[in-house]
């Protein structure tokens, strides 16, 4: 090629196929039952494997005695993780696992595993500081910004808190294993893992180097995965054991899954944050001064100070203390904006009960001290405060704090706020274009439910001017290019970036074939409804398929790169705002909290499906009002077990408990110009900090610590939280 | 919020799969109850249950329309005899106790939770999955309506709340919101896709009301 291709997306108004709102393609296969998620996966010759799991949250292994088990029906290995001498920090965590003919003889042949434990001291408290043991709580840091102590002593209003985020747990429906198969030994190794993982990409090389095997001689694939938020990268101490079960058993493939309370207990949580919080300012709402003690846990490593409290605003005069509470509790992973939520919680309720305390609108407050938030979000969130407030028809219903009327059923409002980046991850893509006028596209992601196969082939149908049913994509391989985790809401950005770039160096070369024909230069020619023809000359071109049969013999095989190393060209940037509203009734009789109605205003970039993109926007606010209002690990001190390790205690929202939602996405083209973002984390930060101010609003007392269940609200009312 | 299937709670399905009288079913014979309850069932039932197990025994299931043959020990339950033994994958395996609904199945034309049925148990009564009604080419109105409506992301929970809608809908020809809200209330998504899951419903009481044209609401 002689030019530099240009890559850009093409303007917003001639768009055919981005921008439109097609149906997500795995649809069907999932709508019927026939998607095969790695845990539906059944070979010939297939073993089920079985975990055992430490009962105590802290204990030394003496000895692990797998005698009685190697010789139980079906048996076909057993395989020691934790060996005697190995120490035990949390329930659950795993201590052998045993493969077997049948599920049945597996979970057997576990419970004949004879381990005898030294049990040690343990702590799984961290919401009161008072009760945590002296060696669990550390001092974890001081931060001081400006003058705090002339900041309140010339305040004219201070209002005070106590806030609190629990542990939640992400309790992905399909649970964390894979089927694994390790045929051979070292370097004659062949392993083949279908996981369930955010993260294709990496799983070979991760799994690789726990098994000394080189990652060229691992396969992994995976077409769907049943839920990530977070929980799923690596590959896990799971994929150890099972592929080591696999070869100790003559390389049969062995299916190992968590099952529902060893999912709970151990693979995925979110750290929890409290926090004691005074807040100076004027009587017009502006805030001069900030001092927060937080402490909280991501278990038995504690929890380094976060940086992103108070969230947004950056406030002048602050004193921050932390205090890093180590619990004997499955560790913590990433979770959807990781410390995001506990921030945005602790912050928006913290500047609501300063507005309470100053007789103030919250959203007045919020407005007043938009010069603390970057520079580059002020005016965002300004309109996006007021968008909020008018669809939530805030100036009708918002009353201040406690003023809600007679009855038993109080309504309120409140509001919350996020933050994210997003921009898309180092990414690389093949497509191919075949004399016979089909067309694939190689690349190695996975698509969490998010949509990612429908926006990859609604971006290589725009570039080639083909429908999306015309191309074959193929993801979720290790035989494919190289693409990246699923986090950070970066694999929409990445995805598009690379699939475009492919895509149009692949047309490129077709371009170059077919133009003599056209007797035309190639940077002459566009790809549109199915033809290649002489830029704005409808009579002049070739059909798709009589292009590409110029090509004789050879396929076109281009890749596009994206290294995401400043190369990005504006095709995607970072950095979103997001403002929501809760609308609750809370009945102060039973202490039961019902949304009404939830409005969730989303900054967004270009918007590939807009279906797709609201459907990620309800399923963040779904997934926050499950967690302010019903989600908590439970813990009992005395034994160190969790309480609630399954779904009927450890609750999450169903279709009845999520009131109404509306969302607006800002899609227009000042935005469209910022290029591809990723929405999969921003809309769920705010919701627990919405809810927890709605609640407030409405029964006139701070509720400090989420989840928004009746004790909560009737030991708020009763004076006892 | 949780399980809302059980008649007496909801007050509105008259036949409808029910805890209490999964209770009774299973109570027989099948030695998972606590001691008092199967010593007063056995008052109330006379001839003594047939036992067998604890290995794997030959059973007939009726899956689909079609006689199915296997062997499994009597304490497996339909799920697992359903995704271990016959490679039938659409009900999923998410809570394993009756909670989540993910591994609902059609039985006796009742949607059932299949972790909480033993597959012994469900011999001679015919048995509905996901697999039976339809094909990514040829999708159910109710498979369609989920994804006209986009009513899944990671689809793990969307098998079993197509089952459960279709069931719910052939007893409830025109459901207000309200009326499924409770009718769907034992079926949970992670994702959050419950305003798709609300519009495909609607959507799909409409495209099934010819064919369960006659019932009324309740």
């Amino acid at each position: 090629m002689a030019n530099t291709p240009n890559y850009s997306w093409p303007p917003m108004n001639t768009r055919k196929v981005m921008g439109t709102r097609p149906k997500r393609v795995d649809g069907p296969v999932k709508s019927s039952g026939r998607a095969k998620y790695s845990s539906d996966l059944n070979f010939n010759g297939m073993l089920y494997g079985a975990y055992l799991t430490s009962p105590h949250a802290h204990a030394r292994v003496k000895s692990v005695d797998t005698s009685a088990a190697e010789k139980a029906d079906g048996v076909q290995s057993v395989y020691v993780i934790a060996a005697g001498g190995a120490e035990v920090q949390w329930q659950g965590a795993e201590i052998a696992a045993v493969a077997a003919l049948t599920e049945e003889q597996a979970r057997d042949a576990v419970r004949l595993i004879k381990v005898d434990y030294e049990v040690l001291p343990h702590n799984v408290l961290d919401a009161d500081l008072a009760k945590v043991a002296a060696p669990f709580a550390q001092k974890a840091g001081e931060r001081l910004q400006g003058d705090p102590d002339k900041a309140f002593t010339e305040a004219e209003v201070v209002s005070e808190g106590q806030y609190g985020i629990p542990v939640v747990t992400h309790c992905c429906l399909e649970p964390h294993g894979q089927v694994i198969q390790w045929q051979g030994s070292g370097d004659a190794s062949q392993i083949q893992a279908w996981p369930s993982t955010q993260d294709v990409t990496s799983y070979a090389g991760d799994l690789g180097q726990h098994l000394k095997v080189p990652a060229t001689n691992i396969k992994v694939k995976m077409d769907y995965v049943g839920g990530g938020f977070g929980s799923k990268f690596s590959p896990d101490a799971w994929a150890v054991a099972g592929a080591n079960l696999s070869q100790k058993a003559g390389g049969r493939p062995v299916k190992l899954w968590l099952d529902r309370a060893t999912e709970q207990l151990m693979a995925g949580n979110r750290p929890s944050l409290f926090a004691k919080v005074k807040v100076a300012g004027k009587k017009d709402g502006t805030i001069t001064g900030w001092q927060g003690e937080t402490w909280g846990s991501g278990g038995v490593t504690g929890l380094t100070m976060p940086n992103n409290v108070p969230y947004v605003f950056d406030i002048p005069n602050s004193r921050r203390n932390h205090t890093s509470v180590r619990v004997n509790g499955g560790p913590s992973r990433a979770w959807r904006a990781p410390g995001n939520q506990q921030a945005s919680y602790i912050t928006c309720a913290a500047i609501e009960d300063f507005a309470a305390k100053a007789g103030l609108d919250p959203i007045d407050v919020f407005a007043k001290n938009l010069g603390y938030a970057p520079a580059a979000r002020r005016d965002t969130y300004g309109l996006q405060l007021t968008k909020a407030a008018e669809l939530a028809d805030w100036k009708k219903l918002w009353h201040p704090r406690g003023q809600s009327g007679p009855g038993p059923i109080k309504r309120g409002l409140g509001l919350g706020i996020a933050t994210w980046q997003g921009a898309g991850h180092a990414s690389q893509c093949r497509t191919i274009i075949n004399p016979d006028g089909s067309v694939r596209v190689e690349i190695d992601t996975q698509d969490l439910g998010t949509g990612t196969r429908t926006i990859i082939l609604q971006v290589v149908a725009e570039t080639l001017g083909l429908p999306m049913s015309q191309i074959q994509l193929l993801i979720g391989s290790s035989d494919l290019p190289r693409d990246g985790a699923s986090g950070g809401s970066t694999t929409v950005g990445g995805v598009s970036t690379s699939s475009r770039r492919s895509s149009v160096n692949a047309l490129a070369k077709l371009f170059e074939v077919v133009a003599p024909d056209l007797g035309v230069q190639p940077d002459q020619l566009e790809a549109t409804d199915g033809q290649i023809r002489v830029t704005g000359t409808p009579g002049k071109s070739l059909t798709w398929a009589a292009a590409c049969k110029k090509l004789g013999t050879a396929s076109i095989s281009e890749m596009g790169i994206f290294t995401a190393r400043g190369d990005a060209a504006g095709m995607t940037t970072g950095g979103v705002c997001g403002v929501q509203i809760a609308d609750v009734s809370v009945d102060v009789e039973t202490g039961v909290v019902k949304m009404n109605r939830y409005t969730a205003v989303q900054d967004c970039g270009l918007i590939i499906n807009p279906r797709l993109a609201e459907s990620v926007v309800y399923g963040a606010v779904i997934m926050g009002i499950g967690t302010a209002l019903f989600e908590e690990r439970s813990m009992d001190q005395q034994t160190g077990k969790m309480l609630n390790p399954d779904m009927e205690f450890y609750k999450l929202a169903g279709i009845a408990d999520v009131g109404e939602i509306q969302v607006h996405l800002d899609i227009r083209e000042e935005n469209d110009k910022r290029g591809v973002i990723g929405l999969g984390e921003p809309p769920a930060v705010p919701i627990c900090g919405a809810i927890g101010n709605a609640v407030a609003n409405a029964i006139g007392v701070r509720v400090p610590n989420i989840p928004m269940t009746p004790d909560h609200v009737l030991n708020a009312l009763e004076g006892r939280a | 919020m949780s399980s809302q299937k059980d008649p007496e709670h909801t007050g509105k399905p008259k036949r409808g799969f029910s805890r209490r009288g999964f209770m009774r079913g299973v109570g027989l014979g099948s030695g998972a109850l606590g001691t008092s309850l199967l010593e007063r069932e056995a008052v109330a039932a006379p001839p003594p249950a047939k036992v067998v197990g604890p290995g794997p025994v030959a059973i007939t299931l009726k899956i689909n329309g079609k006689p199915v043959n296997l062997k499994v020990e009597p304490r497996v339950t339909l799920s697992d005899a359903l995704r271990n033994h016959l490679d039938l994958t659409g009900a999923k395996r998410v809570c394993d106790r009756g909670t989540c609904g993910a591994c609902t199945v059609m039985m006796a034309g009742k949607t059932v939770y299949s972790c909480s049925v033993l597959a012994i148990d469900a011999q001679g009564k015919e048995i509905e999955t996901i697999e039976g009604i339809g094909s990514p080419e040829k999708l159910h109105p109710v498979s369609a309506a989920f994804w006209n409506n986009d009513g899944q992301q990671c689809g793990y929970c969307t098998p079993g709340f197509v089952m459960a809608s279709k069931g719910f809908l052939e007893e409830h020809a025109n459901p207000t919101v309200e009326d499924f809200k409770r009718g769907l209330g034992g079926n949970l998504c992670r994702c959050g896709t419950y305003m798709g899951v609300k519009a495909a419903v609607l959507e799909a009481a409409k495209t099934l009301a010819p064919a369960v044209g006659g019932k009324k609401n309740g």
